[in-house]
């Protein structure tokens, strides 16, 4: 009888594994939604292949061009592609939301890490700085940074990136709060593991989950604030395609050739729509609290 | 622990403005080679540095800023050449036009879409509110707001594309002006509400003390109100409370399409140009309205949920 009993973790993480795999992929909207996220990725990658034009080459004498064979989405008042681009742009896009939520989860996740760990006076000081850096609102913070960093792909990831650290700091204090009452946590401390090893072994591990799913549905937040610094003048540099840029472009040509405002905007609606949808199936899927209530 | 959170709000305050002042000092360029222009001479910028007191240590400069907050004093505005507080309440009613009546028309929306949602879960108008909230909280503000503009400015010609008129001009004339900015800045928020709404109605809903209720005989209407949307309030006042301060955040984009006046178009202006003072005042302005929504929110806390009064 006792051959047929195999108790093992690995049977336990199968399972999790497995409930992942159908909660997460069990929604179509998430499979088409992950399937034009890597298409857009895939595109942008490929850009130089798949464009016929060059995404900043000047053609005056085909400026504000509407739809047509030559032109899919038209061109803009220099007469450049529109289409390109939008293909383009998805690399400032997605540079900037993937690499400023790993920068600000990094950081975000360290500092509250450390606020709810050491606890005491660093708790105070960090959460008052975050709760100060919340009071103002994320776009003005966003060009405030950009002010002072200036414009420029590594600026603006840096801008939006600051921006956005003290969402990460709450969470993870709170999680780490939350995990320190926990019976095996205290089961560390009796066996003599310090403070920093109970945080290493236990807490930080389990305060990932929270904090990725965060970073996943902060990717949409990121693009926005991107494009917004763009719109305003304080992003990307110009000739460089990016969406808010062009947006802001199109603005002037609004009655003359209202594609080159509308179709960059549909871009960053469809990535950000996407990320969304992405972000909140990984939260139904890796949330404890919800696991009961899918199935 | 009202005096609890005030204290706390005190302090966050006083970090905002140690914030706000050490960016503003990282921001490059010269306020006063931006005022005066590069025909300047050194004269004139010697004169103008020791007149608004911008030679001097800035740790100086800080204390003596907080030290005319406390009289009510902002400073000079190099910009506008004119004090700080003119300058900032001068738009302040312009914003707040804006903003509020956005805030209400949110609520009120965003708060009913959320009810119909929970309430029809699973059919075709559940699905089609959650896909439109979805898409709402993924739309760039300024980009509707060029299609509203396109639309119903360009096109249709029954809304002004522009600027904002004060009430003294005509009632007619303002709410045409208001229209289109206040509906836009209000989009992103009813969609959040929705979606919170919605979600916290439907924890509500598997909830003991509603299938007693309902076991009881008690009416759905008065169910849905006296037990669903009172204990499903609380994460949305949290809601609230965050989305109001992105809403002061988002006028600055909406005051920037719509060419209007206000606060938000005065904070790009002041950073571009550097002026100092009302860049400090205005963050500073804007954290406090945040900080009162907070402590607000906290306040509602105890009002609708007995538990966390009792807790106090």
């Amino acid at each position: 009888m006792q051959e047929n009993v195999k108790p093992s973790n690995k049977t336990g993480e199968a399972k999790r594994r497995a409930r992942f795999i159908r909660v997460f992929f069990g929604r179509k909207a998430v499979v088409v939604c992950l399937a034009i996220l890597i298409a857009i990725l895939i595109a942008a990658i490929i850009a130089p292949y798949i464009c016929l034009y060059k995404p900043n080459k000047q053609d005056l004498s085909s400026a504000l061009l509407s739809f047509s064979a030559k032109h899919l989405l038209g061109t803009d008042s220099m007469g450049r592609d529109v289409l390109t681009r939008i293909i383009y742009g998805a690399r400032i896009s997605y540079s900037v939301g993937f690499v400023a939520v790993l920068f600000s989860g990094i950081i975000g996740m360290f500092l509250g890490a450390v606020a709810g760990i050491v606890g005491g006076v660093a708790d105070s000081v960090i959460m008052r700085i975050m709760d100060a850096m919340l009071s103002i609102p994320m776009i003005i913070m966003a060009l405030f940074l950009g002010s002072i960093f200036g414009k420029g792909l590594f600026n603006v990831i840096m801008a939006v990136g600051i921006s956005m650290i003290p969402s990460y700091a709450r969470v993870t204090r709170g999680q780490v709060l939350t995990l320190n009452g926990l019976d095996y946590v205290t089961a560390g401390t009796i066996c003599g593991a310090g403070k920093l090893q109970n945080a290493i072994s236990h807490i930080i591990p389990n305060c990932l989950s929270p904090v990725i799913i965060l970073m996943t549905m902060n990717l949409g937040t990121a693009i926005l604030n991107e494009a917004a610094l763009s719109y305003l003048g304080m992003g990307i540099n110009p000739p460089t395609a990016s969406w808010g840029g062009m947006v802001s472009d199109g603005y002037s040509y609004l009655s003359m050739n209202p594609i080159i405002a509308i179709a960059p905007g549909v871009a960053i609606l469809i990535v950000v729509l996407c990320f969304n949808i992405v972000g909140d199936a990984l939260r139904d899927a890796l949330d404890p609290k919800l696991r009961g209530a899918l199935k | 622990m009202i005096l609890r959170r005030l204290g706390q709000s005190i302090v966050v305050l006083f970090l905002v403005t140690l914030i706000v002042f050490l960016l503003m000092q990282l921001v490059p360029g010269d306020p006063i080679l931006n005022y005066l222009g590069p025909t300047a001479t050194k004269e004139q910028i010697q004169y103008y540095t020791q007149l608004y007191g911008y030679n001097q240590p800035v740790i100086v400069q800080y204390f003596k800023w907080i030290a005319g907050l406390f009289h009510g004093q902002m400073g000079h505005s190099v910009t506008y050449n004119i004090e700080v507080s003119n300058v900032i309440f001068s738009r302040l009613g312009t914003t707040l036009m804006i903003v509020i009546p956005a805030f209400v028309i949110a609520v009120i929306f965003g708060i009913l879409f959320g009810i119909i949602a929970a309430l029809n879960r699973g059919n075709a108008i559940d699905t089609t509110i959650s896909v439109i909230a979805n898409a709402g909280m993924a739309m760039p503000l300024f980009w509707i707001g060029i299609i509203a503009i396109l639309f119903f400015g360009l096109v249709l010609r029954i809304l002004p594309v522009q600027g904002y008129v004060s009430p003294s001009e005509g009632i007619g004339n303002w709410l045409r002006h208001l229209v289109m900015p206040v509906g836009i800045l209000a989009l992103g928020p009813i969609a959040q509400f929705a979606r919170q709404t919605r979600s916290s109605m439907l924890e509500v809903v598997r909830q003991d003390y509603v299938r007693t209720a309902e076991a009881k005989g008690v009416d759905r209407s008065v169910i849905i109100v006296r037990h669903e949307l009172r204990n499903a309030l609380i994460p949305i006042i949290t809601v609230m409370g965050v989305q109001l301060g992105s809403m002061i955040g988002g006028t600055v984009l909406i005051e920037s399409i719509f060419n209007i006046d206000g606060l938000g178009n005065l904070m790009i202006t002041a950073i571009k140009s550097k002026d100092y003072m009302v860049v400090e005042n205005g963050v500073f302005l804007i954290a406090c309205a945040v900080a009162v929504c907070n402590l607000l929110v906290d306040i509602l806390y105890g009002v609708i949920d007995p538990r966390i009064r009792s807790a106090r």
